[in-house]
């Protein structure tokens, strides 16, 4: 993408290739001989994992699509089949959501690199606007993907966000009509949002091609900010550059795999394995961690429409960047003010992202626009204003006099960057779990055979958890996304397949029409699934005080509690993901005779203690020596609930065991070959000093 | 790329680069197989192909149904005298594809004859009581098969499957 190459194929087959199509030698100019600095950092491979990143999604994302139904009644469904039936499913699945957030982690990283060196100046303006719109795309893109799964947070946070264009005035209510293409979100919004998340990445794709054109162009910018001007200057893209960015990606690749394979749900709202619901609306909504920053600045302001003006404008205004700092020096090591206010404002937007998960309300909203007016401050007053009052201190007067000058320490403040850069997302993820709980009390945390890294299931347990289910909860709460056949699958409750088939046939289940056209009901078999106890909601609700009780296939996931500061940074290292259980554990066991003094209950309600609220409509449903287990485990409450939960655990995630199996694997693979990458590189790059 | 540093320890080098470019492949190659794998019928879908019963009483005489198991069409006829006695006077030799009748049904069930209804050609279904030797006919491209579905003429090459199956008792049988 740099010219007319001066490659020269010599075997005759590509020479005639060659002649007519040079695409060869295209490759060759641009990834082979292409001269790039040779003091780039490691903030330089990000370019790189991005580049995967994209192709890793889009991968991921059209073989998910083979699967998926974009229907309302029937996307919430498919996906869970996508997770429990399709072979390696659950991979799929974890690597294309953790994918999402691993891209916009990547971009973050690329974005800030390109702020802190001046990569957007003259000759890059274009190189970083095209980088704006594949932000901006990226963008529409995740949230698009986010309303796919159709739970509580997919369904409220489409309502939420096409609601922004209902500021428009005038216009507003018909554009959001269009968005729609009904009166409310519904089956033709999930539609159309499916159609278009499958379009964009492509176009994504193709503006990332301009992306990389503009770039070979113009030249890659550097940690010193000045361009190369001999050719010692530059070593060749292949195989320095190569082989440097993949170390990056290998690296990158570890971090990656530790959300697959060990905290798939971390950076997940547990309010979207509730399937999405018209009729009511979560207590917060909380987009994605990646939105937070600007979700922060649209709430900061009490204007509906300047509220929405100012959270484009935040984005928008990045565009501009090249025409607000117009300060000679790129880079900001040589800048001295400009680099401690490029701190500043990547603290400012750390902030913005924890107050975007942070309920509006008394300091919160002070905070929020004193972070905003900061954030636009630091375009529109404090870049323009440096550039005319900072003395830069000299630059280096080519690459290979800064790459002279450098001595061994650069690595230092790399790590440490990239320690601070995880607490920060850490901080991010932890407020989106903050804004979601109530004042509560704290479930104990329990001890579970199946938490941590080597985690299995307790066979017995499992079984005796599915006795009290079939005994107990099932009266009131269906299963219905387990079929029999899954109690014989590996890693469920260890069933033979004749042990499942007998179990399904004590069932009574509904088919036909026969040849008669009428239903009737035969004996289940191994591919049926649970039966609910109500033929419908309306029936669920007359039968149970108005309350409807919930599925329980996937309420060990659906639940969760606040787990407050330091203690969701380190659960992020010790792959903490039991909130759920602990908290079904806790309610199950939370019944209080009477409630505490000065406490009262409306009618027909109980007194939980973990229950949000406290006031439960589910009657207390386990008493002592209420199921006897064959295996002479203690018949109490505390048996039956650690039991019935470590059940719904294994119904909420029945491949958890193979997931955790696999991410051993992958783990002791990726360490092997960072390492091997690692030495490769040191090796490669031996030869260029 | 050879350069007098290298040049110390060719050796080393040479199995370092080995190693990883080996280490990459077999990664590449382990990521590429759930990619391949998902392709695959899903688990509910192979629970969803487990055998299935049909009860025989209501066939009469001369008659045949169609059931679905594996989502494909199992013809299930109650042959006449006649048919059988056509099916069996044919000489095995003269046939495109070998098979006795005995072979295709299941001895003291002669007549019976439970076969898939995909024509062996491309896959059409054959139209049961048709063409010239009263078994099947396939309109795509004229296959005909006769009263044991045995492909007579056409370009079908095999005769029409049978599928696994057995008797549970005189009037029911087990697909699959
Ligand atoms: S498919 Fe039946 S004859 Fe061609």
């Amino acid at each position: 993408m740099s010219g007319p190459s001066d490659y020269q194929p010599s075997n005759p087959v590509l020479k005639w290739i060659e002649r007519r199509l040079p695409i060869i030698g295209l490759v060759h100019s641009s990834f082979v001989a292409y001269p790039t600095p040779r003091n780039l950092n490691y903030w330089w491979t990000f370019g790189a994992i991005l580049s995967l990143m994209l192709a890793l999604q889009i991968v991921t994302g059209v073989v998910l699509a083979m699967h998926y139904t974009p229907e309302a009644t029937m996307a919430f469904k498919s996906v869970e089949s996508i997770v429990r039936d399709v072979n390696y499913g659950w991979l799929l699945r974890n690597m294309h959501a953790a994918g999402a957030s691993m891209f916009f982690f990547a971009v973050y990283i690329h974005m800030f690199r390109g702020l802190y060196y001046g990569s957007y100046k003259e000759p890059r303006e274009i190189l970083w606007i095209l980088g704006v719109i594949i932000y901006l795309l990226m963008m529409a893109t995740g949230f698009m993907g986010y309303v796919l799964p159709w739970g509580q947070m997919s369904f409220w946070g489409a309502t939420v966000i096409t609601n922004l264009f209902s500021a428009i005035p005038y216009v507003g209510e018909s554009i959001v009509t269009l968005l729609w293409g009904g009166y409310a979100v519904g089956n033709p919004t999930l539609n159309r949002f499916f159609s278009l998340h499958y379009l964009l990445p492509f176009v994504i794709a193709g503006v990332v091609v301009l992306h990389v054109w503009a770039l070979h162009v113009a030249g890659q910018n550097n940690p010193a900010g000045v361009e190369p001007k001999t050719a010692k200057d530059t070593v060749a893209f292949t195989p320095y550059a190569t082989i440097k960015d993949l170390f990056g990606v290998s690296c990158f690749l570890l971090f990656f795999a530790w959300f697959i394979f060990y905290m798939p749900n971390y950076l997940g709202d547990p309010e979207n394995y509730i399937p999405a619901n018209p009729g009511v609306t979560p207590a917060h909504i909380v987009p994605e961690w990646y939105y937070l920053p600007f979700y922060a600045i649209l709430r900061s302001i009490p204007n509906k429409l300047a509220g929405v003006i100012a959270m484009f404008s935040a984005i928008l205004i990045l565009a501009f960047l090249p025409w607000l700092d117009t300060a000679k020096t790129k880079s900001s090591k040589y800048r001295p003010l400009a680099k401690q206010f490029f701190w500043i404002f990547v603290v400012v937007c750390v902030l913005l992202g924890w107050l975007g998960g942070k309920p509006p309300e008394g300091i919160y909203v002070i905070a929020g626009r004193i972070l905003t007016f900061s954030y636009f401050a630091y375009f529109l007053i404090v870049l323009p204003l440096l550039s005319r009052i900072e003395t830069p201190r000299p630059v280096p007067n080519s690459i290979a006099d800064d790459v002279l000058a450098k001595t061994g320490s650069k690595a230092t403040p790399m790590v440490s960057t990239v320690i601070a850069l995880m607490v920060a997302g850490a901080l991010f993820a932890g407020s989106a779990q903050n804004a979601r709980a109530e004042q509560q009390e704290v479930p104990p945390s329990q001890k579970w055979s199946f938490a941590g890294p080597f985690g299995k299931f307790d066979r017995g347990s499992l079984q005796r958890g599915l006795k009290v289910y079939k005994e107990v909860c099932s009266a009131c709460h269906g299963l219905s996304y387990i079929a029999f056949r899954n109690l014989a699958d590996p890693g469920g409750p260890g069933y033979s397949t004749a042990q499942a088939a007998a179990f399904a046939s004590d069932y009574k289940v509904k088919d036909g029409p026969n040849d008669q056209g009428e239903m009737f009901e035969r004996p289940g078999r191994p591919a049926d699934y649970f039966p609910s106890p109500f033929p419908n909601e309306q029936a669920a609700r007359v039968a149970n005080g108005g309350a409807l009780p919930p599925d329980l296939s996937l309420i060990a996931k659906a639940r969760s509690y606040e787990r407050g500061f330091p203690q969701f940074v380190i659960d992020f290292f010790t792959q903490f993901q039991e909130q759920g259980p602990n908290y079904v554990d806790a309610l199950l066991q939370g019944y209080e005779e009477k409630p505490p003094a000065g406490v009262s209950l409306p009618e027909g309600s109980y007194y939980n203690k973990y229950f949000p609220g406290h006031a439960i409509k589910m009657p207390k449903p386990l008493n002592d020596g209420q199921v006897t287990f064959d295996d002479g485990s203690p018949a109490t409450v505390a048996q039956y609930a650690k039991d019935v939960t470590t059940f719904l655990m294994w119904a909420a995630e029945p491949h958890m065991e193979a997931r955790k199996r696999l991410g051993l694997q992958v783990f002791v693979f990726l360490i092997l070959f960072a390492g091997l990458m690692y030495f490769t590189k040191k090796k490669v790059w031996a030869e260029a000093h | 790329m050879t350069t007098a540093s290298s040049a110390d320890h060719p050796t080393r080098r040479d199995f370092l680069f080995v190693a990883t470019g080996a280490a990459a492949a077999v990664g590449g190659a382990a990521t590429l197989w759930p990619f391949v794998s998902q392709m695959n019928p899903d688990a509910s879908t192979i629970a969803a192909g487990a055998p299935i019963e049909v009860d025989l009483t209501p066939i009469a005489e001369g008659q045949d149904i169609k059931v679905f198991w594996r989502g494909k069409p199992i013809y299930i006829s109650h042959r006449t005298k006649k048919q059988i006695d056509e099916a069996r006077s044919v000489p095995v030799s003269s046939l495109p594809d070998p098979q006795t009748d005995q072979a295709r049904v299941k001895p003291g069930h002669d007549q019976w004859l439970v076969v898939v209804g995909i024509c062996t050609h491309l896959g059409c279904i054959p139209i049961a009581h048709e063409g010239n030797y009263d078994g099947f006919f396939c309109p795509c491209h004229g296959s005909q098969y006769d009263t044991s579905g045995r492909i007579r003429q056409g370009p079908a090459p095999t005769n029409l499957a049978v599928p696994p199956y057995q008797f549970v008792s005189d009037s029911k049988i087990q697909i699959g």
